[in-house]
């Protein structure tokens, strides 16, 4: 019977295995946010650039636009950043920034070094507001509609492929819609 | 001409790999000596063509063959002679070349130093080697031939090694790491060894400890360099940024760590067996699961290599074949029985114990934070990063645990430990560092609630360390002869105690106390932290061998008096036309100064300027030199050496080979 015990690791070892192997190549669907269709929960953040600034839900009033999760600590947000700035610069795609769980200065210096495509960056130290979210870690991009309605939420990076596939057909419907 | 005849060295090396690790298992488990004869010299010519491709490729580094395409793409003419030199492992087919020939080195070392073993555990030792060569072998020759070439259009000049890696720091960190990672790979296969001749016992432990400390220092060091050359070169003055790779050099010396604890209660007292020996593999599975990390490109890094699928799945396989084929071997032949030694709830066997629970808790919170990303990715969620608020909030009070622990733990006695007495003994290591624990923070500039613990945790260690010294070297003789009379092996846990205390001293100061300010300067500015004055000077133009620089003059004072004068430069490597942040130090055993030159701001009269000032950041590698050191005391203590000079006897008597050491009077 002891013996049997000893197959444990083996077990653990084959299980992790085959958990791994079963996912690869699933639908990448599987992360949709509870939050689809619904209004961004209320918030009050300062913004990066301005310590007593308080912002609100409002930011998202009036046109669609991108809500990018990211932090300095993140180094697929470092892949990420340049295919923002191309969308901020080429496409005039709106973004609005969510800087999460990060410290102030190391955030400016990142947007100083690297440009900032983003239209105005929430400052969100305690991940307070990336909790309501749902955010599960950065980066994260979230489509939200001119009524301030969530509609879309991408999880990881976005680069030219997963824009133009993904998130540019949404983008542009709701634009449109708006 | 050359390469090919590396090539070719490397295909002969996998045919005596192949041999190897065969002919002597079939020997050993035959019973047939003449065949396990055979693994001492099949290990010998192993390294041999392995040595002879590794300096094929040396040479077509620093003769400028270009027309071998891994030297076109990671060296330049221009190139500095030592930096072509470390540029063999610059790039990913390289550096495996490398961890071959570490893992060929490791294998002869074990034929040369083991010859005191039974000769049919060496064979089998061995042969477990040679598969393991086997499989790398087979990796480099079908996924990462370093020696292809690039013909007939021969490229006039190589694209240049990536400038983050032209430094003093790469040229040792990787052969470092190496040597830690693979050096496991020799306890591992003591662990399968003795799993297939079914006798784990102290003697087992006792033949894996010396290699699994020296696999252990060298880690150490690796990690340590690899932290520091982060530091200064990545130009932003962090030390450590849990980055995928760097946790993949983590895991197997936190696994390495409890491994080494585990083995000297196997070996002292004869419990934890089948436990250590599945440390073991574990230890070696997450060397290679590093290496899959770093090489397969399924993470995103600072240090990731240029990847493609085929070489990640291979590695995946191999991968999954060992661990699946020891953790069968284990379940099958890990001893089940309990044994029949008794130890009370205080013992240093518990402690001991208690210490791999957390190490092991601390390995699967960094675990979890590499592979949560990776893991999501596969399921198709997307590529993302945990990041660093996860680790501090999580591996923190782990580290904090160990050291309370282990403070507690150096006075345990094995059976049982009087409770009383041990309280007895805590009394005045607790109510020192509490002393410390206040005192320290509140001079560093205010109390902080991390602070505290960790200087608590630290003066508790290395307080309790010099308690355990006074205790042990009390002698009728007087304290010297006392001290004397202590083991090197002791000494060696001293350090290693020692090492841990500084890290986290150093690690808790400099993240609670370190100063960072972003500041926008034009020459003749100045900014201050606390009472020291960075004045910038000027900036200039600077011509290196292979770049050209804008350099920064930074005078810092304090009160008037020049402390010194620093010179951060932003540097453009003419070939890759890339841009490197080289800060200016100032290192002292307990701070540095440390000025990075960031972007210029308004049209280059002004320029973002990063100055720091890092107390005791020095103590971090300080601290990893002392474990080092320790480990080396470790396994130059008497009874390794004793056995060198009774080996010539044992070579005349040289009988059955089962002649083992009698016991020997360790540290209490």
């Amino acid at each position: 019977m002891r013996r049997l015990y000893l197959f444990i690791p083996l077990a653990l070892a084959v299980a992790l295995g085959v958990v791994l192997a079963s996912g690869i190549g699933r639908d990448t669907s599987s992360l949709d946010s509870a939050l689809i269709g619904e209004p961004v929960p209320a918030f009050e953040l300062a913004t990066l650039s301005d310590p007593d600034g308080a912002r609100t839900p409002d930011v998202f009033r009036g046109q669609t636009q991108l809500l990018n999760v990211w932090g300095t600590w993140c180094p697929s947000c470092r892949v990420e950043h340049p295919e923002l700035m191309r969308l901020a610069d080429e496409k005039g795609i709106p973004i609005v920034g969510l800087n999460y769980k990060d410290n102030r200065d190391a955030a400016l210096k990142w947007l100083e070094e690297r440009g900032d495509p983003y239209s105005v960056t929430l400052f969100d130290p305690q991940g307070a507001f990336g909790f309501d979210l749902g955010v599960y870690g950065a980066p994260e991009t979230y489509i939200i509609d001119a009524e301030g309605i969530v509609r879309y939420r991408h999880v990881g990076v976005v680069n030219e492929q997963v824009w133009r596939e993904t998130l540019a057909p949404v983008f542009e419907q709701y634009r449109q819609e708006g | 001409m050359v390469p090919e005849f590396g090539h070719f060295a490397l295909i002969l090396a996998l045919a005596l790999a192949v041999l190897l690790s065969s002919v002597p298992l079939a020997g050993a488990l035959t019973g047939r000596s003449a065949l396990q004869g055979f693994a001492r010299p099949l290990a010998t010519g192993q390294f041999v063509f392995i040595a002879i491709a590794f300096m094929a490729l040396t040479r077509a580094f620093l003769l400028d063959d270009f027309s071998v395409a891994y030297v076109a793409n990671n060296s330049n003419s221009l190139l500095p002679w030592y930096y072509k030199f470390s540029a063999v492992w610059g790039g990913h087919e390289g550096s495996l070349l490398l961890w071959i020939l570490v893992l060929s080195g490791w294998t002869l070392a074990v034929a040369i130093f083991s010859r005191r073993l039974p000769a049919d555990l060496l064979a089998q030792v061995l042969s477990v080697m040679g598969m393991v060569n086997v499989g790398f072998l087979l990796f480099i020759l079908l996924t990462s031939n370093p020696f292809e070439r690039l013909l007939p259009n021969v490229p006039a000049d190589g694209t240049d090694l990536n400038p983050l890696l032209q430094d003093v720091g790469l040229i040792i960190h990787p052969p470092m790491l190496y040597m830690g990672y693979v050096g496991f790979s020799v306890a591992f296969a003591f662990a399968i060894a003795a799993l297939m001749r079914g006798r784990l016992d102290s003697a087992w432990a006792r033949w894996t400890r010396p290699w699994t400390t020296v696999a252990w220092c060298f880690l150490s060091l690796g990690i340590a360099l690899g932290s520091w050359w982060a530091y200064y070169e990545l130009g932003w003055g962090g030390w450590w940024f849990w980055d995928p790779v760097e946790n993949a050099s983590f895991l197997p010396w936190l696994a390495g760590t409890a491994l080494m604890h585990s083995l000297a209660v196997t070996e002292k007292r004869g419990v934890f067996k089948s436990w250590t020996v599945l440390l073991a593999i574990l230890t070696f599975s997450l060397s290679l699961l590093g290496t899959f990390l770093v090489r397969s490109g399924v993470l995103t890094s600072v240090h990731a290599f240029a990847s493609d699928p085929t070489r990640g799945q291979f590695i995946l396989a191999l991968l999954g074949i060992t661990i699946v084929a020891s953790l069968t071997l284990y379940g099958f032949r890990a001893p089940a029985v309990h044994t029949r030694v008794r130890y009370g709830a205080l013992s240093r066997e518990v402690f001991l114990l208690m210490n791999n629970v957390l190490l092991m808790a601390a390995m699967l919170v960094v675990l979890v934070g590499t592979l949560y990303p990776l893991v999501l990715d596969y399921l198709g969620g997307g590529t993302l990063s945990v990041g660093e608020p996860y680790f501090n909030l999580t591996f923190s009070p782990l580290a904090v645990a160990v050291a309370l622990m282990l403070g507690a733990g150096v006075f345990s006695r094995w059976k049982r430990t009087d409770g009383g007495w041990l309280g007895r003994q805590l009394l005045w290591p607790a109510a020192v560092s509490l002393l410390i624990a206040v005192i320290v923070p509140l001079w560093l500039g205010g109390f902080e609630p991390w602070a505290f613990v960790g200087c608590f945790a630290a003066s508790w260690v290395l307080v309790a360390t010099v308690r355990d010294i006074w205790g042990k070297s009390a002698s009728r003789h007087g304290r010297m002869h006392g001290l004397r009379r202590l083991t090197r092996s002791y000494y060696g846990m001293v350090f290693g105690h020692l090492g841990m205390a500084v890290v986290m001293a150093g690690a808790t100061v400099v993240s609670n106390y370190g100063v960072e300010r972003d500041v926008r300067m034009t020459p003749g500015d100045q900014a201050r932290i606390g009472d020291l004055t960075f004045r910038f000077e000027s900036i200039g133009d600077r011509e290196g061998p292979n770049y050209t620089a804008q350099q920064g003059v930074f005078e810092v004072r304090e009160e008037g008096r020049l402390v010194t004068t620093l010179y951060p430069e932003k540097r453009i490597y003419n070939v890759q036309r890339s841009v490197m942040t080289e800060a200016g130090i100032d290192a002292g055993l307990f701070r540095d100064l440390f000025v990075a030159l960031g972007e210029p701001v308004n049209g280059a009269s002004a320029w973002a300027v990063r100055i720091q000032h890092k107390p005791l950041v020095r103590w971090l590698w300080l601290g990893a030199i002392f474990m080092a050191f320790g480990g080396g005391l470790a396994i130059s203590d008497k009874r390794y050496r004793l056995r060198r000079r009774e080996r010539k006897e044992t070579d005349r008597q040289n009988a059955s080979g089962v002649g083992e050491p009698a016991a020997e009077g360790g540290p209490g």
